[in-house]
C-alpha cells in the first residue's frame, strides 16, 4: 500500500505539470492584458515598465517556468514563512494579482475560511444525512419512507441550486424573516451572540448545498446497499443467527460503503469549486466568488491559480480514494 | 437407527407462497417429512422443485415479503420453529441448525476475515471470549482439514479455492456443534474433484460429530454414495420417500422412475443416448388440485387430473423406514385406469 501511496504521488508529478502547461496555455491564448485595469490616464511608459515588473514582457516558456517557480517554491515559502514567522522566501517576485496587485496567495487565503466553513458544513451535513437516510431506504425498499426519500433526491438532485437558493430567500429571509439573506463575512464569532449569528446566516446556503449533497450521495448510499442486501453472504449471515441490526449494520454496511466513501472523497474538491453559484446567490465571498470574480476582471494569474490549485485538489483526491479503496476492501491489493 | 427413537426434526404440512406482483407462487404444498439423530436424507428434485425453499423456510431465512408461510409445523425437539419469536429462531440459527449453502464463492462477506466469521457464531451463541472463540475456530477449520489453520484464520475469502471456501462454510455450519446441518447443493459448484473429497469430508464429520443432515442435490450419484434416507420432490411437493436403497431398487413414481434413468451408467453402452425428462416443471400459480407431474408422466389418467394424489404407504413399515409415494399410478400392472379407479 506505501509503495503504491508512493509511485502514485510520483505519477502525479507528470500529471499536475501537463495540467499546469494546458491551463498556463490556454489562459495565456485567451485575449486579455496585465494593464487593462490601469487608468487610461498613466502613460504608457509607466505601463510599460509595469509590464517588466511583472515579467508580462517575457517569451511564454519563461513565464511558464517563473509561474511554476512561482507556485511550486516562493509562494509555499511565503506560506511557511507567514506560519512560522520567519521570512524565507527573502523578496522574490510572487504571483501578483492583476486585479488587486496583491498577491494571490493571500487573497486565497482570506476567502479559503469562508468557503470551507459554509460549503465544506454543508459536505459534512449532507454526508450525515445521506447515509442513514440511504441505509434506510435501501433496508426497507418501496417503503413509504423510500418513496419519499425518492423523491426529495430527485428534487435535490434535479433542481439547480440558484433556484432553491433564491426560494429559500424568498420563504425564509423576505415573507418569514427568519434568517438573513446575504452572509455577512465581517462577522467574527466572538461570543455566544455572534456564534447564534454565524449559525442564522449559515442556515439557507448550507441547507441548499446539504440538500444538493444529500441527495446524491443517499443515491448512491442507497443502491450500493441494495446491491449488497442482496448477496449471499447476507443470507449466511442470518443463517448463523445474527440479528438484523448486526447484518445490516455491520456485514452489509461495511461492504456498501466501499463504493460510497471513494464518491464522499471524490466530491470533496468541489467544496472548494463547486459552490461557484450559490457563493453567488447568497453573496458568501468564498473561492467560488473569487474565481467568478477574477475570470470578469480578467485576471489571468488569480485565474490560473485557483483553477491549479482546483486541479491539484482533484487530482490528490482521485488519489486518496483509491487509496481509501485499498484499505477499505481487501480484496484489493495494489503491490 | 434405533426402533422408537424421536426425530430430531419434524416438519409437517409445510406451505410456502411467494406473493409477487405477477401474481402468487405456491412453491412449497403441503411438504412433511421428519429426519432421525444422525441420519442423512437425501433431497433430490429437478431446479424448481421447492428444495430449497422448503429448507429455507424451516429457520425463516425467506425475505417476507414476498415469502409467506403459511401454515405447517417444524418441530425441533418438541419446539415448533413457524411459532417462535423472531429472537427464539435466532437462537436456533446457526446454534441448533446449521447451513451450508451452494455457492462458497459468494456465500462468505468479503472484507472480514475468515477466523471473525466462525468466531461470530460462537461468540454469539456459545458467549465464548476472544481467545476461546479463536481456539474453537482453530480446531474447527483444522476439523474440515484446512491447513496451517491458525494462520489461515486471518485470510480473507478470496485468498482461499472454492474447495477451501465450502469446507470454511461447513465449519461455520458446525461451529456450534448443530443437531442438523442443512446442505443446499454444497458441492454443485465445486468441480468434481473438490466435490468428492467435499463429500468424502462430510461422511468423515457425520462420523466423528453424529449430526443429522439434509443433503439437498441433483445429483443421485452423491444420494446413493452418502444418504440413508430419500426424499424426491416435485413441483413443491415430496412425490416419493424411502430409504435409498429401496428407492433405487423399487422406484413407486413416474418422476423418480424417470430421475434414474437419466443418470448416466458406466460402461454403459456408448453412444447410447442419456435420458432426459420430456415436458416442462410445472407452473406453481395455483394450489395444486391436480397432480403436478402428470403433464409430463406417461401414465397419466384421469384422476390425476381430478385430485392431487396424497401420499400413501408402498410397504406398511413404520416412519422411520418406510417407503411412501404421491401417485394414483402403480407400476404392479395398473396401467389400467378402470382397475385403478376400483382400487380406489
Ligand atoms: N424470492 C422468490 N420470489 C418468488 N419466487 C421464488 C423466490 N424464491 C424461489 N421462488 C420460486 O420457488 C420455487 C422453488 O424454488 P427453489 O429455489 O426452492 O427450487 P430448488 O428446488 O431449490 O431449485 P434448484 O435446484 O435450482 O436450487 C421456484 O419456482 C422459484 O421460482
Ligand atoms: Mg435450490
Amino acid at each position: 500500500m506505501l509503495t503504491f501511496t508512493i509511485r502514485r504521488l510520483l505519477l502525479a508529478i507528470p500529471t499536475l505539470l501537463f495540467i499546469s502547461l494546458v491551463i498556463f496555455l490556454l489562459l495565456e491564448l485567451a485575449p486579455g492584458d496585465p494593464m487593462s485595469q490601469v487608468p487610461l490616464t498613466v502613460p504608457p511608459e509607466v505601463k510599460q515598465k509595469m509590464r517588466e515588473a511583472l515579467g508580462a514582457d517575457q517569451p511564454m516558456f519563461f513565464r511558464y517556468m517563473l509561474w511554476l517557480k512561482q507556485f511550486f517554491i516562493i509562494e509555499p515559502l511565503h506560506i511557511l514563512g507567514a506560519i512560522t514567522g520567519i521570512d524565507l522566501a527573502g523578496d522574490a517576485q510572487r504571483i501578483i494579482s492583476w486585479q488587486s496587485r496583491s498577491p494571490v496567495a493571500d487573497i486565497i487565503a482570506q476567502r479559503i475560511p469562508q468557503t470551507l466553513t459554509v460549503i465544506g458544513a454543508a459536505y459534512v451535513i449532507g454526508v450525515l444525512i445521506a447515509l442513514p437516510i440511504g441505509i434506510y431506504s435501501a433496508y426497507r425498499q418501496y417503503s413509504w419512507f423510500d418513496q419519499l426519500g425518492t423523491f426529495i433526491s430527485m428534487i435535490g438532485f434535479s433542481v439547480p441550486t440558484f433556484f432553491t437558493g433564491v426560494l429559500l430567500i424568498v420563504i425564509f429571509s423576505v415573507n418569514l424573516g427568519w434568517f438573513p439573506s446575504i452572509y455577512d463575512t465581517t462577522l467574527k464569532v466572538t461570543d455566544w451572540a455572534s456564534f447564534l449569528k454565524q449559525v442564522k446566516q449559515m442556515v439557507l446556503p448550507v441547507s441548499v448545498l446539504a440538500l444538493y449533497n444529500a441527495a446524491q450521495i443517499s443515491r448512491y448510499m442507497r443502491s450500493s446497499m441494495l446491491d449488497n442486501l442482496g448477496q449471499d453472504y447476507v443470507r449466511t449471515a442470518r443463517s448463523v443467527g445474527m440479528t438484523e441490526r448486526v447484518v445490516v449494520l455491520r456485514d452489509v454496511l461495511r461492504n456498501s460503503m466501499i463504493p460510497v466513501v471513494t464518491v464522499i472523497a471524490l466530491g470533496i474538491p468541489t467544496i472548494f469549486g463547486g459552490a461557484i453559484i450559490t457563493e453567488q446567490v447568497f453573496k458568501v465571498n468564498g473561492l467560488g466568488q473569487l474565481l467568478i470574480s477574477a475570470i470578469h476582471a480578467n485576471d489571468l494569474p488569480m485565474v490560473q491559480t485557483l483553477t491549479f490549485i482546483f486541479a491539484i485538489l482533484i487530482v490528490l483526491f482521485n488519489l486518496i480514494a483509491d487509496v481509501l479503496y485499498g484499505i477499505l476492501d481487501p480484496r484489493i491489493r495494489y503491490d | 437407527m434405533p426402533d422408537g427413537a424421536m426425530p430430531v426434526l419434524e416438519v409437517r404440512g409445510l406451505k410456502t407462497v411467494f406473493h409477487t406482483r405477477g401474481g402468487s407462487v405456491h412453491a412449497v404444498n403441503d411438504v412433511s417429512f421428519h429426519l432421525m439423530p444422525g441420519e442423512l436424507l437425501g433431497v433430490v428434485g429437478e431446479s424448481g422443485s421447492g428444495k430449497s425453499v422448503t429448507m429455507m423456510s424451516l429457520i425463516g431465512l425467506l425475505p417476507s415479503p414476498p415469502a409467506d408461510v403459511q401454515s405447517g409445523q417444524v418441530l425441533l425437539g418438541g419446539q415448533d420453529l413457524l411459532k417462535a419469536t423472531p429472537e427464539e429462531l435466532r437462537k436456533v440459527r446457526g446454534a441448533r441448525i446449521g447451513f451450508v449453502f451452494q455457492d462458497p464463492m459468494t456465500s462468505l462477506n468479503p472484507v472480514f476475515t475468515v477466523g471473525s466469521q466462525i468466531m461470530a457464531p460462537l461468540r454469539k451463541h456459545m458467549g465464548l471470549s476472544k481467545a476461546q472463540a479463536e481456539a474453537r475456530a482453530v480446531e474447527l477449520l483444522e476439523l474440515v482439514g484446512i491447513p496451517d489453520a491458525r494462520r489461515r484464520l486471518k485470510s480473507y475469502p478470496h485468498q482461499f479455492s472454492g474447495g477451501m471456501r465450502q469446507r470454511v462454510m461447513i465449519a461455520i455450519a458446525l461451529a456450534c456443534d448443530p443437531e442438523v446441518l442443512i446442505a443446499d447443493e454444497p458441492t454443485t459448484a465445486l468441480d468434481v474433484t473438490i466435490q468428492a473429497q467435499i463429500l468424502e469430508l462430510v461422511k468423515e464429520l457425520r462420523q466423528k460429530l453424529g449430526m443429522a443432515i439434509v443433503w439437498i442435490t441433483h445429483d443421485l450419484g452423491v444420494v446413493a454414495e452418502i444418504a440413508d434416507r430419500v426424499m424426491v420432490m416435485y413441483g413443491g411437493q415430496v412425490v416419493e420417500q424411502a430409504p435409498v436403497k429401496e428407492l433405487f431398487r423399487n422406484p413407486r413414481h413416474p418422476y423418480t422412475r424417470a430421475l434414474l434413468k437419466t443418470i448416466p451408467k458406466l460402461g454403459g453402452q456408448r453412444g447410447e443416448r442419456l435420458q432426459v425428462i420430456e415436458g416442462q416443471p410445472p407452473i406453481l400459480g395455483f394450489p395444486p388440485t391436480a397432480c403436478p407431474f402428470r403433464a409430463r408422466c406417461a401414465h397419466a389418467f384421469a384422476r390425476c387430473e381430478a385430485e392431487n394424489p396424497a401420499r400413501r404407504p408402498v410397504d406398511g413399515l413404520p416412519l422411520s423406514q418406510g417407503h411412501d409415494v404421491a401417485c394414483h399410478w402403480s407400476p404392479e400392472g395398473a396401467e389400467d385406469p378402470s382397475q385403478e379407479a376400483a382400487h380406489a
